[in-house]
């Protein structure tokens, strides 16, 4: 193209001419992000102390086949190879992992802080060749409104979840496991809730917005997909934070509080 | 033919691509060859900056509008200086116009039956501008240009038209030159309309841009046509005061529109004290009135902040004088009270006025859901222009056109606000429309090579000077200062003769200014060349001025406060005389016909 | 009175480019455009720099400050650290014509080439039509726009890939969004969307969102809205059977 022929060179990796600290939002992205890769990788592959109570870590969700009482089916299946360790959080933690990992909101996040592409707004960067979300594998992203299928099931796991740690063996009560049982389903629901791929299924999909119900449900949704940013993180820190609990009182570091 | 000129031919050529040269492009590129040459890019022409409406009497919120209404609101607004032919015109046509946009892909603010919203503003009796927020001319620009850039015209952006040429009487062409480059062009064209817009850049404090250097009038002066209504200068009650480097920038009626009061420094609405006896009858007199009025009250008359332009620009200034001005020399405009009726009014007003929320927050660090506007007159716009035809547009020199602002006409004395949109859409189509049929009857003519050459070398003469002698944008600035502080909202004869002289000694200045380094894109330069042209409206416009001793309209007196009936049936037109000097006469108002006369007599 | 420094950027071409410091007097609610006027007419008269309307309308003073794609209308010096040189330069994703002015005639060719908009027959006999006011505040967001092309300039696709040829940008596939949800449109862009237009090299770093001074939300209520209809098109099989089969 004619135009290209007089554009100025590429900027050079990571140089530009802003003054501000532009590196520290894709800085607390990597760390915060990495974190919870590992941290969460290995909450789910260490396979145990995931139940405290009526509690159980929302790592797990939905406990198909495992040793604690919130095990669906029971134990270790029968046709899970003997060679291969056992978690029973392998079986549902794929479909939030996927859900955020093909989020609108997480895959800006992620390129710009784990593949400098780029690292902040005007940055240079370090590869010339540039494919985006228009070939594979990124082009695989679009499959994002499937996680999200799944991760609208998995909302009426954590609420139920969420109803399970009120039941203690000595019946109905709340502790502090419980209050933040709740609280997690709010985050996580309010980072669901704002989905854009659910936006568009429910509305935007359509030349004419829906009215009524069908309309407030929009709102509501395109009400939560304004923060979207700032759920995706209450909500990931907010499953961090309910897991330790959940096993810092399992591993006897700390008591859980009762208070009824 | 010319050979040193990049040549380009067209049917019809529009110079401008605001509002009124792209309707008018638009129309004529339906059945012949167009040019539009533009001196910034396309899109960017200070039409962006109308904000509250265009007015067109659908009726779509009170039924009781119409044609007629419209008319009569539109010739008492002008104070019966208008080319009333114009006025009914523009009545009949406006709800059509409006409606065509929509066709193209406007999208107006909508009624609760889905048909498109009307909005009050000063002068009209019922609510009646078609609005987008407070950024319909953007939606208006952007509307014609998307549409536009389909229908096959060729547009010459950041080119600017130095002369137009002519073959004997008519004019066949323009030539200029562009910007990026500083070559010199030829347009060949069988009509050339006008669409430049105003002349607001002859004063310091104006919320028009920079492009408004009364390029259109000073073109058609220097061709023939006759300049009308001169003196006329609409100063806009409500430009920002403060911070310096805003001065001037519009704060839309429609802040009043929806309930913005005007208060002095103790806290009073001082605009009921001041009500003229012709809108006694239509405005409100009590505050609670005036609230049910914007609420959409039919039954309610409109609070006295919606009186005409010049007198709420004339009451600001006069509360000020009295020493009863706001800190930066203004008044407030205040629009957060309107918490006291609305609830979520922050919200409320974010929403009606987002556009007028962000520029004071952006460029005040003022927030105008809870604290006052500080506001004083700007000029805002030029009611008289070059004289057109009221049915073809076209000027007293044959294949030239006017349309829109650069025209006069349709607005009289005074123009109300949602007016111009409107004469944009309405004058555009007339001028595009018979632009085409001229040039199809005429052909082409032939074009006068020393004129071109003369012209390359006055325009190029800034460079023969250099750098080191009279700087442009030194001249420019006093220039802008001796017709704001001489030529202004108050006039008076002393001053203006002052001005007079003082325009003599700035022409003499602005014929010396140089200009270092080369032609390419060089702003020194364009400045140098506009310069010219602001000289030659300055002129006009005070010569117009001291001559109307009387106050009508955007036109006040100090030494002649009052309204004059010997001032009322003529209208002063300006040309240029045989000798090279500006000469003026009156011409009398063509006599009205009784229907026409019937319909004022209704909707006194 | 007080003095700051502007950095501007001077040149006609790529190659021919440097900086160079001026000093101006400053007072209260200036912006980086006045001082720019400053500077024409104290130093360098034949400084290029585009500008119109001086209040954040037009769209036409576009520059990188500092490092950002900004209006220099709109960018006022109390919010800049006057202590170092503020630095002004063309934006870099177009040619640049002669210092801050650059060549931005690609963005109303590619403007061309998107399908015009095409409405339905009129709803009423006197050739109106009936909107909701809500699908028409959806459109007006991006017809807000005032096409100062800062977010074409900060988005990396464009500015360091130089994809012009392939990628239309933040700025029209919000235009296109903004005919495809257009009440009245009945054409369809999706497939040129999706092969000609490159919609797919966009990866939602949300800069064209930032950068831009009519602060419309580009990125989440256009671009993304405009990925998930090409889904439902082109990438989500259940979805099209559940349509054959509801026959929605």
């Amino acid at each position: 193209m004619a135009d290209s022929k007089a554009l100025p060179p590429p900027t050079p990796f990571l140089k530009t001419s802003r003054t501000d600290a532009w590196w520290i939002p894709s800085l607390l992205t990597f760390l915060g992000l990495g974190f919870f890769l590992v941290y969460g990788t290995w909450a789910i592959l260490v396979g145990k102390n995931y139940t405290y109570g009526p509690y159980i870590s929302p790592l797990y969700g939905l406990e198909l086949w495992g040793d604690s009482p919130h095990a669906l089916f029971g134990a270790r299946p029968g046709f899970w190879p003997a060679w291969l360790p056992f978690t029973p959080g392998i079986f549902i933690a794929w479909a939030p992992a996927g859900f955020r990992f093909t989020c609108y909101y997480y895959r800006g996040a992620y390129y710009k802080a784990f593949w400098a592409d780029p690292v902040a707004c005007t940055v240079g960067e370090p590869r010339s060749s540039y494919l985006g979300e228009n070939w594979f594998p990124l082009v695989m992203q679009n499959v994002h409104r499937y996680f999200l299928y799944f991760a609208l099931a998995l909302m009426l796991v954590l609420a139920y979840d969420a109803v399970e740690s009120t039941q203690f063996e000595d019946g109905f009560g709340l502790g502090v496991g419980s209050l933040l049982t709740m609280m997690n389903v709010v985050l996580i629901g309010g980072y669901t809730f704002g989905c854009h791929a659910l936006r568009h299924l429910l509305g935007g999909r359509a030349d004419s917005l829906p009215v009524g119900f069908k309309g407030a449900c929009y709102d509501g949704v395109s009400a939560c997909n304004r923060n979207h940013m700032k759920w995706a993180w209450a909500s990931l820190f907010g499953v961090l934070f309910v897991d330790m609990y959940v096993r810092s009182c399992a591993m006897g570091f700390i008591p859980d509080l009762r208070i009824f | 033919m010319a050979t040193e000129f990049e040549v380009y031919e067209h049917d019809v050529l529009v110079i401008g691509a605001g509002g009124a040269g792209l309707r008018a492009a638009i129309e004529a590129a339906g059945s012949c060859s167009v040019g539009v040459v533009c001196k910034s890019l396309l899109g960017k022409a200070h039409t962006v900056m109308a904000e509250g409406g265009m007015a067109a009497s659908m009726g779509n919120v009170d039924d009781r509008d119409s044609w007629k209404v419209h008319f009569a609101d539109t010739m008492r607004g002008g104070q019966y200086l208008n080319q009333w032919r114009m006025a009914e015109l523009h009545a009949k046509e406006a709800p059509d116009r409006v409606r065509e946009l929509e066709k193209w892909g406007a999208l107006f603010d909508r009624t609760k039956d889905g048909r498109i919203l009307q909005r009050n503003f000063g002068g009209h009796r019922y609510p009646r501008l078609a609005h987008v927020g407070d950024r319909t001319g953007l939606e208006l620009i952007r509307t014609l240009q998307d549409h536009g850039i389909h229908q096959g015209i060729k547009f010459y952006m950041e080119n600017t038209v130095v002369s137009l040429v002519k073959d004997g009487d008519r004019v066949v062409g323009a030539f200029g030159y562009d910007r990026e480059r500083g070559r010199f062009k030829l347009w060949r064209a069988g009509a050339v309309v006008l669409a430049t817009g105003g002349i607001g850049r002859a004063y310091k404090v104006t919320s028009n841009s920079w492009e408004y250097t009364g390029d259109g009038q000073a073109l058609a002066y220097e061709a023939g046509a006759e300049l009308m209504d001169m003196e006329f200068i609409q100063f806009h009650p409500t430009g920002m005061m403060w911070p310096p480097s805003v001065q001037g920038i519009l704060v839309t009626e429609g802040v009043r529109g929806e309930g913005g009061i005007l208060v002095n420094n103790q806290g009073k609405r001082f605009m009921f004290d001041d009500i003229p006896d012709n809108y006694k009858s239509s405005t409100a007199d009590k505050e609670e009135e005036g609230w049910r009025y914007v609420t959409g009250d039919k039954n309610a008359r409109r609070p006295p902040e919606l009186l005409t332009r010049d007198h709420v620009a004339r009451c600001i200034r006069r509360e000020v004088k009295a020493g009863r001005g706001s800190p930066h020399g203004g008044v407030f405009l205040d629009i957060s009270w309107i918490k006291e009726k609305v609830p979520n009014a922050p919200e409320h007003i974010r929403k009606k006025l987002p556009s007028m929320y962000h520029q004071f927050k952006e460029l005040a660090g003022i927030d105008i859901t809870t604290e006052p506007m500080e506001v004083g007159p700007t000029t805002h716009y030029m009611m008289g222009g070059v004289r057109v035809d009221p049915d073809s547009q076209m000027t007293n020199v044959p294949g030239l056109f006017a349309a829109g602002e650069v025209a006069a006409g349709l607005h009289g004395a005074n123009r109300l606000g949602g007016n111009s949109l409107s004469d944009l859409i309405v004058f555009g189509k007339r001028a595009g429309e018979h632009a085409a049929k001229w040039a199809k009857e005429n052909g082409r003519g032939t074009v006068d090579q020393a004129a071109l050459a003369a012209a390359e070398a006055a325009s190029l003469k800034p460079f023969e000077f250099g750098g080191a002698a009279e700087n442009p944008y030194r001249v420019q600035h006093d220039l802008q200062e001796l017709m704001q502080d001489n030529v202004g909202i108050v006039r008076v004869e002393e001053e203006m003769k002052f001005a007079q002289d003082q325009l003599q000694l700035l022409k003499d200045r602005a014929a010396k200014v140089g200009i270092s380094s080369h032609r390419e894109y060089n702003p020194g330069w364009h400045t140098a060349i506009d310069l010219r042209n602001l000289l030659l409206v300055s002129e006009a416009v005070t010569m117009c001025a001291i001559e109307r001793k009387e106050s009508r309209g955007g036109h006040f007196r100090d030494d002649f406060p009052a309204k004059d009936d010997a001032y009322a049936s003529f209208n002063l037109i300006v040309k240029k005389g045989e000798d090279g000097q500006m000469v003026m006469h009156r011409r009398p108002i063509p006599p009205m016909p009784d229907e026409l006369k019937q319909v004022i007599e209704e909707n006194k | 009175m007080p003095q700051a420094t502007f950095r501007i950027s001077r040149g006609d071409s790529a190659t021919h480019s440097e900086f160079k410091d001026y000093a101006v007097e400053i007072s209260e609610g200036m912006v980086v455009l006045d001082a720019v006027h400053l500077v024409q007419m104290v130093h360098a008269p034949d400084l290029a720099a585009r500008w119109n309307c001086k209040a954040g309308k037009c769209g036409s003073c576009s520059a990188e400050i500092n490092g950002m794609p900004r209006l220099m209308c709109m960018t006022r010096l109390s919010d800049l650290d006057l202590s170092v040189p503020v630095k002004i330069e063309p934006m870099k994703t177009f040619r640049r014509i002669k210092d801050l002015v650059t060549d931005v005639s690609w963005n109303f060719r590619v403007k061309e080439k998107i399908k015009k908009f095409k409405p339905r027959p009129a709803d009423n006999a006197d050739g109106t039509w009936n909107m909701a006011q809500r699908d028409v505040d959806r459109v007006q967001e991006f017809r807000k726009c005032i096409e100062c092309f800062l977010c074409q300039d900060v988005c990396h696709v464009l500015r360091d890939h130089q994809k012009h040829d392939e990628f239309i940008g933040p700025r029209f596939i919000m235009w296109n969004a903004a005919l495809e949800m257009h009440p009245l449109d009945t054409d369809d862009r999706l497939k040129e969307l999706k092969d000609d237009n490159g919609l797919g090299y966009c990866n939602i770093t949300k800069c064209c969102t930032k950068v831009c001074p009519e602060h419309i939300a580009i990125t989440d209520n256009a671009i993304i809205p405009m990925k998930e209809r090409v889904v439902d098109r082109y990438y989500d099989p259940l979805g099209w059977l559940w349509s054959k089969a509801t026959g929605t």
